[in-house]
């Protein structure tokens, strides 16, 4: 009987470790739909841009307040999970502040652990104000409504609920020390709890106590498990992938944007004088899919992209310095991968019920997600790409619906179609002779 | 145009068994815009006054294909880059200069996957490199004390990460430089880009080009420096629209180095 709690920690730990595991398969399943592309060379600079971008935020402190705040979260979460391997181990074998025995660096672990809490605490209060008192701007865009917009407070509330646990069994700890009550050893250093939550359990019994603490104990880690198994659901996904989407980003310059191989064939062909337009199709390439140009939905794009769309954490960043989108535009580049990401997952759950196999459902993400109006406003000017902080492309993803519409629909505007002809019939975007190209020497 | 331009062409100049130190890539605009044509002359007037050894394609020149393939015509621009290719690659040419962001990104990045592999600069890169070789020197004060604000094009600025050429050559004149709130990797577009020049916006509250030429006119400038056709027209339609002519003259950094 003594071994129920200790089972049912083990039970709890492996229904939480095992049920995200099973969706991490599943959000690499869904990666994996997307092209290949080769992102493997210079491994180096991948590294250093992953530790300057991911782990050092340089990105994020290019707006101090938000890029501040946002550090003192993130290091708090980092450091105060070291706390989450002694819960385990408690959990798992029944014992009490296991690394108690490191005496006076276990007290500085404690303490700083509690001093964390205390900045996470504030800085997400700052936060709740910022998007629900304050209503910055880019949280209230026409695509932060329903699940993201409570997405983006239900996070925040679950990181003070954590808070407020942890620092909670820690302030029943050190009242039950104080009572030297048995088995809570003498040990850590409460510089927060001791006064922000012990008074509200001053003069209270040993045995009220020990269930204070040792609910606390178990409703953070269960709440710990719970959060974990949330990500997949959330744009708070991007704490675990924006480490692999900083590692995988374009390492060419911004405006560089790829050849489609599949066009060089089709050129080459056109160029080449000894091809015979009348030989023989050869049966092997007959066989093989032809190639689709562009982008009309989430197969065509490649798995970057899609990475990309499970990284975002809608921000907004990108939004808000979107030229298009500051001059009264429907394009929002949040909102290209927010679409990406939903039509993906659409896919996905369309895999899941059809053992496997995409079963079409007469949707695409050209469309039905994304209009042709936003893909038309782009500018191509990449500050989207520039802001943001764990470098997402949503240029690329437009760029490619953009290639579909124009190569396969033939649905480019009349104006560009106008352009596009000039260009093909005299070398310029206006209808001028080729052959007047030198005449500006002389005007 | 009063002073009489050297402009070499490069058919002459193989004939001739020269090789240019460097090919200027006029691109469409600079061939055909007038207001563009205008900074074509400038920047010829620039490296005839530098004695520098260049040459045009001229009528062999073709449109990049940046245009199309932004648009999403990948294949266009593919034949459009397999031709200048062909084209380049028979004069061996080495080191291209172009006026153009577009087409220096297009012609810099996107070629060499298609076996056009050349140095490519832009001008305001080339003028800074005169400038600090000593080939071209600033003397007249044409412009020292005036306010200028600079307005980074995206092909240049975030596309290729260059924001100092253009700001070297415009400390060269003396100006009293200005930056404006948004400037260099957060800029805002002019509005061109993307194929946006050869279509009307798509519906919205108002036009980039206003929005940009309003963060311009907070700075309260003389002049606004470009170092793009299309940002210039965009920024000289949005400063007619604040009704504006009169005081705040749009240059291209070429004309402005040319006049000094």
């Amino acid at each position: 009987m003594q071994y129920i709690p200790n089972i049912l920690f083990l039970l709890l730990l492996v229904g939480g470790v095992g049920y995200f595991t099973m969706n991490i398969r599943k959000l690499i399943r869904n990666i994996n739909l997307g092209l290949d592309v080769d992102r493997k060379d210079q491994k180096n600079i991948r590294f250093k841009n992953m530790a300057k971008i991911a782990l050092g935020q340089t990105k994020m402190v290019r707006r101090p307040i938000a890029g501040f705040l946002h550090i003192i979260v993130y290091v708090g979460f980092l450091i105060i999970n070291i706390e989450v391997l002694e819960i385990i181990i408690d959990g798992l074998f029944g014992t009490h502040r296991i690394f108690a025995p490191l005496g006076k660096a276990y007290n500085v672990l404690i303490g700083s652990f509690e001093i964390l809490a205390l900045l996470v605490l504030v800085a997400i209060i700052a936060f709740w104000i910022r998007r629900n008192v304050i209503k910055i701007k880019r949280f209230f865009s026409a695509e932060m409504t329903g699940w993201p917009k409570s997405d983006g407070n239900n996070i925040l509330y679950f990181e003070i609920v954590l808070m407020l646990l942890f620092l909670t069994m820690n302030a029943a700890d050190y009242k039950l020390q104080l009572l030297e009550a048995a088995h809570y050893v003498k040990a850590g250093a409460f510089p927060v709890s001791s006064w922000m939550i012990a008074p509200f359990i001053d003069g209270l019994s040993e045995s009220a106590l020990i269930v204070i603490e040792r609910s606390a104990w178990w409703l953070h880690i269960a709440g710990i498990l719970v959060f974990l198994n949330y990500l997949y659901f959330s744009k708070h996904l991007h704490i675990l992938l924006a480490f692999p989407n900083t590692y995988f980003a374009k390492l060419t310059p911004n405006g560089q944007f790829t050849n489609s191989e599949a066009v060089t064939k089709e050129v080459k062909l056109m160029m080449d004088p000894d091809a015979d337009p009348y030989a023989t199709p050869d049966p092997v390439a007959e066989t093989e899919e032809v190639a689709k140009f562009g982008a009309s939905d989430v197969m065509d794009l490649n798995w970057i992209q899609l990475m990309n769309a499970y990284t975002c954490t809608e921000c907004g960043r990108c939004t808000s310095e979107c030229p298009a989108n500051l001059t009264g535009k429907k394009l929002s580049p949040r909102k290209i991968m927010m679409d990406t990401r939903d039509r993906l997952e659409e896919v996905g759950k369309n895999i899941d019920a059809n053992n496997g196999e995409f079963k079409d459902d007469g949707k695409q993400l050209l469309g039905d997600y994304i209009t042709t109006e936003e893909l038309w406003a782009c500018t191509t000017c990449n500050a989207c790409v520039e802001t943001c902080p764990v470098s997402i492309d949503p240029l690329s993803i437009i760029n490619e619906m953009r290639r579909y519409l124009v190569m396969e629909e033939s649905a480019a505007p009349t104006e560009l179609n106008n352009m596009m002809s000039n260009i093909e019939n005299n070398g310029a975007p206006w209808p001028y002779n080729q052959m007047d190209r030198l005449n500006w020497v002389n005007e | 145009m009063s002073e009489e331009l050297k402009v070499p062409i490069m058919a002459d100049c193989f004939a001739a068994d020269k090789q240019p130190e460097i090919l200027f890539w006029v691109g469409s605009a600079g061939s055909f815009d007038d207001r563009a044509k205008k900074i074509s002359r400038a920047f010829v007037k620039i490296l005839n006054k530098a004695n520098v050894d260049f040459a045009v394609l001229g009528t062999e020149e073709s449109c990049t294909g940046d245009i199309a393939k932004r648009a999403g015509n990948e294949f266009l621009f593919q034949m459009q880059a397999v031709t200048n290719i062909e084209v380049l690659n028979a004069y061996g040419v080495k080191r291209i200069v172009t006026c153009d962001p577009h087409s220096f990104n297009c012609l810099k990045n996107e070629y060499p996957g298609l076996g056009g592999s050349y140095e490519v600069l832009h001008h305001t890169q080339f003028i800074d490199e005169l400038i600090k070789s000593g080939r071209l020197k600033i003397e007249a004060d044409t412009y020292k004390g005036k306010r200028i604000t600079f307005h980074d094009p995206c092909y240049l600025g975030r596309s290729n990460n260059e924001y100092d050429a253009p700001r070297n050559v415009l400390a060269s004149t003396k100006a009293n430089i200005i930056e404006m709130k948004r400037n260099k990797q957060t800029a805002l577009c002019c509005g061109a880009g993307g194929a946006q020049m050869f279509k009307e916006p798509e519906k919205g509250a108002m036009d980039i080009n206003v929005l940009r030429t309003e963060d311009a006119l907070e700075t309260k400038p003389h002049i606004i420096a470009t170092g793009c056709p299309y940002c210039n027209t965009m920024l000289t339609d949005g400063i007619k629209n604040k009704e504006k002519e009169a005081e705040v003259s749009v240059l291209d950094i070429a004309e402005l180095i040319a006049n000094s």
